[in-house]
């Protein structure tokens, strides 16, 4: 076991895929000789070899189409865009492309991509950096969306992302990948895709979320019980498909539930949580499912991050209308 | 204050006078089926001139069958190819087995050739997954509705065969209304940068639906636009199977010889509409224009070739029309014979696992399909 950051445990289950799977190739822009902006591929490059990580032109659409027509050859790629805010370039790429190949085919070509981008607020970056468009991805069937909020749960998802040979979008939250270390395991292990995890044991409300807003929400858990209320925080880990199981279970012994998310009321994936539990929980609901998210504006400019992001005393004063309903 | 008069104008109109000159049209074959350019004449059998010739007649006809088919009602989307003979048959005579193909929507016929049944054609056409399942060993993807997706795939099929270690290219063809795409651009440039063996076709039937090409770019030729990737670039005669032939092939040797990839303007026509959904060319072409293009006609001038070297004659021809009509007849058939399509069967195609929310619409369809 290792302490890691986040971004160390990304790079550690990069190198691991690299080395296990000849087929994993990672690319991108700036990823390979400069190890990433971020250095989520610190090292890489030399380990492995310009064959196997690569710097691509700067075409987001370009690395979309390159890593569909590697698949088609039998690789396992595993593309970087540098920032999902520049998704919209690659939009065809993934969800008009890559999420229908399979199907598109009729099982003859399969798409076993891991589309790696960070995202998210709170480190004051220029435009169109720190959007949370995992909502658009949610959207487009084919595709499986993760989101990770610990060092721990990225290495084991990414890792199980990249073995998978269906497109996976793998979303890395800015703010996350330095925030905090975590005992890691230094070999390969997995976790399943589309499995929630109870990252916080509680019996008054269910928090839903993922994410940064995983630690809001835990950081609110705290507070709450101080007040007298135990919650229960859902970090859904993946958000596309939902661990449907997880949650209603939580929703079922609570008898109250909230989903908390970075994104925009109208974006995200908050409503299509809410919808799932009103379809299945209903009966066990003793308030309505209420949602934090951010307002429903374009990203805000820099300086005013601190009070359009939803934070942990947002999620209080929610939990606070749904526990005294 | 003193005014300066400048003495010297750079010359731009020079500018593009010299690039222009960089892209003549190749031609071997003329209109009346002359050879023009002797030298330019590629290695290629009496065996091949017919079989080349077969094809071309072939794929006339399963146009004009798939015309008729599609007024019956009996296909659905189809985009006429009657004029392209040309430049799609005879690029793809020019390729091997091995050779991955990343088609357009017009650019059935190539994967014909390359081994897909016509009957999976016939359902493409009526909208069958069955008919996107491509057989084993056969290398193509189904046509590509998003105009210009191919290219930025080609350039990845072309990188992985690369580092494979293949001796083989990807080709991929678009039409004139392509080249304005970001992702034309971005397929050519990124090939270019990776060396990747990819052959990049352009198929210049002078319009785009009902919009003329010079609406597209004021570039004077499309095969110019190679020069923004730093990579070579050819205008062919894109009525004449020869000219087609021969710069493929030559694309397809530079390829696999590692230099990089190439790419093709073909100059041709479509004799019909855009497609069989309701676009009539009347309404932006004129009769003039197409005479005159009817007189380029792939099929003439080839013909008047062969039949001058003893190799082609009406006999010939008809045997190759017969054969065409009983075999599209067969296919039509057998795609009527196949099963309709159920809900369950699109989920089943969808992930190699189904995840759970899809798991839970399975039951619930295969319970309506059982009723």
């Amino acid at each position: 076991m290792a302490q890691m950051t986040m971004i160390q445990a990304i790079t550690d289950a990069l190198r691991t895929e690299l080395k296990n799977d000849e087929n994993v190739l990672v690319f991108g822009e700036d990823v390979g000789v400069n190890g990433g902006v971020f250095r989520a591929t610190e090292g890489l490059h030399k380990e492995f070899g310009e064959d196997r990580v690569f710097d691509t032109p700067l075409a987001e659409s370009g690395i979309g189409g390159l890593a569909i027509g590697l698949s088609l050859q039998g690789f396992r790629p595993v593309p970087e865009i540098q920032f999902f805010g520049f998704v919209f370039e690659v939009m065809d790429s993934i969800a008009g492309q890559m999420a229908r190949m399979r199907y598109r085919s009729g099982g003859t070509y399969n798409m076993p991509v891991t589309v790696r981008s960070p995202f998210g607020g709170g480190v004051h970056t220029p435009e169109m950096h720190s959007d949370s468009l995992e909502g658009l991805m949610t959207q487009s069937p084919g595709l499986k969306v993760v989101v990770p909020s610990t060092p721990y749960d990225a290495k084991g998802l990414l890792i199980s992302s990249i073995r998978d040979n269906d497109p996976v979008i793998f979303l890395e939250h800015l703010k996350l990948y330095r925030a905090f270390r975590e005992e890691v395991p230094e070999e390969a292990y997995t976790i399943p895709l589309g499995k929630a995890d109870v990252k916080r044991e509680g019996k008054d409300l269910s928090i839903i979320t993922y994410g940064a807003m995983v630690h809001e929400s835990l950081k609110a858990a705290d507070e709450l019980e101080k007040q007298g209320y135990s919650a229960e925080v859902i970090d859904l880990r993946t958000i596309q498909p939902l661990d449907i199981e997880t949650i209603i279970a939580s929703v079922e012994k609570t008898g109250r539930a909230m989903v908390v998310q970075e994104a925009q009321k109208q974006a995200g994936i908050a409503a299509n949580v809410i919808a799932e539990i009103n379809e299945r929980a209903i009966l066990s609901l003793d308030a309505p499912v209420l949602r934090v998210a951010a307002a429903d504006t374009v990203y805000p400019f820099s300086q005013a991050e601190q009070v359009w992001l939803p934070n942990y005393k947002d999620i209080i004063e929610t939990a606070l209308k749904v526990l005294k309903f | 204050m003193a005014q300066k008069t400048k003495q010297a104008k750079l010359d731009m109109t020079k500018q593009l006078q010299t690039v222009e000159e960089q892209f003549q049209v190749f031609q071997i074959l003329n209109e009346e089926g002359k050879v023009v350019n002797e030298a330019a004449m590629p290695e290629i059998t009496d065996d091949q001139l017919q079989e080349l010739m077969k094809r071309m007649v072939y794929t006339r006809i399963l146009d004009q069958r798939s015309i008729s088919l599609n007024r019956q009602g009996r296909l659905g989307f189809y985009a006429p190819t009657a004029g392209q003979e040309a430049s799609q048959i005879a690029s793809h005579f020019a390729l091997e087995k091995e050779d991955f193909i990343l088609p357009g929507y017009r650019d059935v016929p190539q994967l014909i050739w390359h081994g897909l049944p016509l009957s999976k054609a016939f359902l493409f056409s009526r909208g069958h997954f069955k008919g996107n399942q491509i057989p084993e060993g056969v290398n193509i993807l189904s046509p590509q509705i998003i105009i210009g997706a191919q290219y930025v795939q080609a350039a990845g099929v072309a990188l992985g065969m690369k580092k494979r270690g293949k001796k083989s290219v990807a080709i991929t063809y678009t039409g004139d209304g392509g080249t304005s795409q970001g992702d034309f651009y971005e397929g050519i440039n990124f090939a270019g940068a990776f060396k990747a063996p990819a052959i990049f076709i352009i198929q210049n039937n002078r319009f785009a639906i009902s919009t003329p090409v010079a609406k597209q770019s004021a570039a004077r030729t499309l095969a110019q636009k190679a020069v923004a990737a730093g990579i070579p670039g050819v205008v062919v005669d894109g009525m004449d199977p020869l000219a087609v032939y021969a710069a493929t092939k030559d694309a397809r040797e530079r390829a696999v010889a590692g230099e990089g990839p190439t790419l093709i303007e073909t100059l041709t026509y479509r004799y019909g509409p855009h497609t069989m959904a309701g676009d009539d060319p009347t309404r932006y072409r004129t009769t003039d224009l197409d005479n005159e293009w009817e007189k380029k006609d792939p099929l003439v001038r080839f013909r008047t070739f062969l039949e001058a070297k003893g190799l082609w004659n009406e006999e010939m021809e008809n045997e190759t029309i017969e054969k065409a009509k009983e075999e599209i007849k067969e296919a039509i058939k057998a795609a009527d014979a196949e099963p309709k399509q159920k809900v369950t069967d699109l989920m089943s195609i969808m992930y190699e696992e189904m995840p759970f929310t899809l798991k839970e619409q399975y039951e619930i369809y295969k319970e309506k399909e059982s009723k």
